[in-house]
């Protein structure tokens, strides 16, 4: 009964609250778009559809670029590559991030203090600068190689966060006592302590999706992206590449880059907005 | 006091040697051979093939035993020896950087500084009335989220192409050669206010994001609860709770800087401006692994040296480290 009180009140709070509104709705134009914008355009991404770069018209929708590639096309499917890089490179991160902190901060002691320094290490080393160097030597790069080695270099974040959070919880009499009654550590992680965060994690999850993507679009963007597909940095790299600027096409530059922006300002404030909801602190005011 | 420093101290040293072995590994084991790139470039045939091979396997040390390959970078790395540019052939690396270096450094600490200065008084002026609160903020979340490149490339295609106020490319004009007239140094400035902008405008949001969050949590702390009911004047409370929020920001300062590095190298290809991030733009096209290799271990060795210099500024601050009790700990 109360349990089911406290979601309802969750809800409530949830659908009251314009932040969350606000963001989830920017969130789901893209997903929506994600998945049937490929269906929306007749042309695939790197097809040459016309000859040279026109603005926005009624057949292309978001104008060509210099090539002659319809823009709309390809924004619709590097939003899929965005995506990808997102849940892959965030989700690796967080898993990561989570096996460490969960580790440093129920044992503690000798354990915590090497993961410990092991995280500020990583966390130190600019993740761009390493992503650079990895990238340069690969000479054929897909997606999915990417949003792997983003997911290898931004957990140390979640470790830290999951680390404090882990310590101020394993103390508490009902870690006590699960401790007491022999139940073995790895299910007192997963049912003691980790539900007792989820709400935590979630946010956790939401910021490194959205880095994933912002870090991905760096390195797309200095030219060390996927190679055989289009994402949103490379179309900002080809545009500048092919001095898109000086030819004044605003159109294949700013599309892309707009995207990125909403859909991970879209995230941030989503982001608030459920701090608010889980947090009755924020809530009050 | 002194626990705290060796700590950081291990940790930088730790993260020096971690990077310079990585900086070592990554063109060993990845796949491909440098080599053959460099052969292929060459556009040898026949039996040339095999004698450049040689020639370059010996050159580089390719022939020793691993662990000597590895001291032996080492050893080149005290001298100050990173290897020869391609790109720029037969200029040393490091002196290549050392040029690049400079304009890096003009981007970097003015726009770092001047955004934490803004974005925090600006962030602590928004927390708390219901009105910034609701308007600017999501505005501060969409400015930290936009890629820095993009707004430059926003502002270079506004200002550059459209209003033609500020030159789109370079360090300074391509029509002068360094020197010390006013001409030169306006143009330095003209070519300098565009990546600074991008970079600011996009962390000043990050900034006051941190700042309003900070300043929230420390009105809800009991100090400031028993302030009020002592019936300080809001201004006061708010004062103190702006100085204990601004140390977590002082962290943050040093944990936000490989973002704000990347940023600036993206921004500096937008705006082909002659910093480091150009140089790696440069070394890519041209398959230049030494430099690439160089500004590598130049980010890393600029990063620590920064977060170093914020421990520092962190020590003098902070009033607990200074008594000497126990601080955050690394």
């Amino acid at each position: 009964m109360t349990e089911q009180k406290k979601k309802n009140e969750i809800l409530f709070f949830a659908l009251r609250n314009y932040k969350l509104r606000m963001g989830v709705s920017v969130l789901l134009f893209f997903i929506l778009l994600t998945f049937f914008g490929p269906l929306m355009t007749p042309y695939e991404p790197d097809e040459f559809v016309t000859s040279g770069a026109f603005p926005p018209s009624s057949q292309f929708w978001l104008g060509t670029t210099t090539f002659g590639e319809d823009v709309f096309t390809q924004v619709v499917y590097g939003l899929r590559a965005t995506f990808i890089v997102g849940i892959v490179g965030g989700g690796i991160g967080m898993l990561i991030g989570l096996i460490v902190g969960f580790i440093a901060g129920y044992w503690g002691g000798v354990v915590d203090e090497i993961l410990n320094m092991f995280t500020n290490i990583i966390l130190v080393i600019p993740t761009l600068a390493v992503l650079l160097i990895i990238a340069a030597y690969l000479k054929v790069r897909g997606v999915f190689v990417e949003s792997l080695f983003i997911g290898f270099t931004c957990w140390p974040w979640v470790a830290r966060a999951v680390r404090a959070q882990t310590f101020s919880l394993r103390s508490r009499d009902f870690v006590d006592m699960a401790r007491i009654s022999g139940v073995n550590p790895m299910k007192i992680i997963f049912s003691e302590i980790a539900p007792n965060m989820m709400s935590y994690l979630l946010l956790v999850f939401i910021l490194q999706f959205g880095g994933a993507i912002l870090t991905a679009a760096t390195l797309d963007f200095i030219g060390l992206g996927p190679t055989n597909t289009i994402s949103l940095g490379v179309m900002m790299n080809m545009a500048v590449l092919w001095s898109a600027l000086i030819l004044g096409s605003w159109w294949w530059f700013i599309p892309p880059g707009l995207v990125i922006t909403a859909l991970v300002g879209a995230l941030y404030i989503t982001n608030v907005g459920l701090d608010e909801v889980f947090n009755p602190k924020l809530r009050e005011m | 006091m002194g626990r705290y420093f060796r700590r950081k101290l291990l940790i930088y040293i730790l993260t020096f040697f971690i990077a310079v072995t990585l900086d070592w590994c990554i063109p060993r084991f990845m796949p491909g051979n440098p080599i053959d790139i460099l052969i292929s470039r060459a556009g040898l045939r026949g039996s040339a093939v095999q004698t450049m091979y040689d020639y370059y396997t010996g050159v580089f040390g390719l022939d020793l035993p691993i662990w000597q390959q590895y001291l032996n970078f080492w050893g080149a790395l005290f001298k100050g020896d990173l290897g020869i540019s391609i790109y720029l052939f037969p200029t040393p690396v490091t002196e290549v950087i050392m040029k690049a270096v400079p304009y890096d450094l003009a981007l970097l600490i003015p726009s770092i500084l001047l955004s934490w200065i803004v974005g925090n008084n600006f962030g602590a002026f928004a927390a708390r009335s219901k009105r910034l609160d609701n308007t600017l903020l999501p505005f501060s979340y969409i400015l930290s989220a936009t890629p820095y490149m993009w707004l430059g490339i926003v502002l270079a295609w506004a200002f550059c192409i459209v209003f033609r106020i500020f030159p789109l490319a370079g360090g300074y004009s391509f029509a002068m050669r360094p020197n010390l007239s006013f001409a030169f140094i306006w143009s330095l400035i003209s070519h300098w206010v565009l990546p600074f902008l991008s970079l600011f405008i996009v962390q000043v949001g990050g900034w006051a994001i941190g700042m309003r969050n900070m300043i929230i949590y420390e009105l809800e702390s009991d100090y400031s609860h028993y302030l009020k009911a002592l019936g300080a004047p809001n201004n006061l409370i708010r004062r103190y709770a702006f100085n204990n929020a601004l140390l977590p920001q002082i962290t943050g300062l040093a944990l936000k800087l490989g973002e704000v590095v990347a940023g600036a190298l993206a921004t500096e290809v937008v705006f082909a401006y002659p910093g480091i991030g150009y140089l790696i733009l440069q070394a890519i096209h041209n398959e230049d692994y030494f430099l690439l290799q160089g500004c590598f271990l130049f980010i890393i060795v600029g990063v620590l040296a920064a977060n170093f210099l914020i421990d520092i500024v962190y020590l003098l601050v902070d009033p607990r480290m200074r008594a000497g009790m126990q601080g955050e700990t690394a």
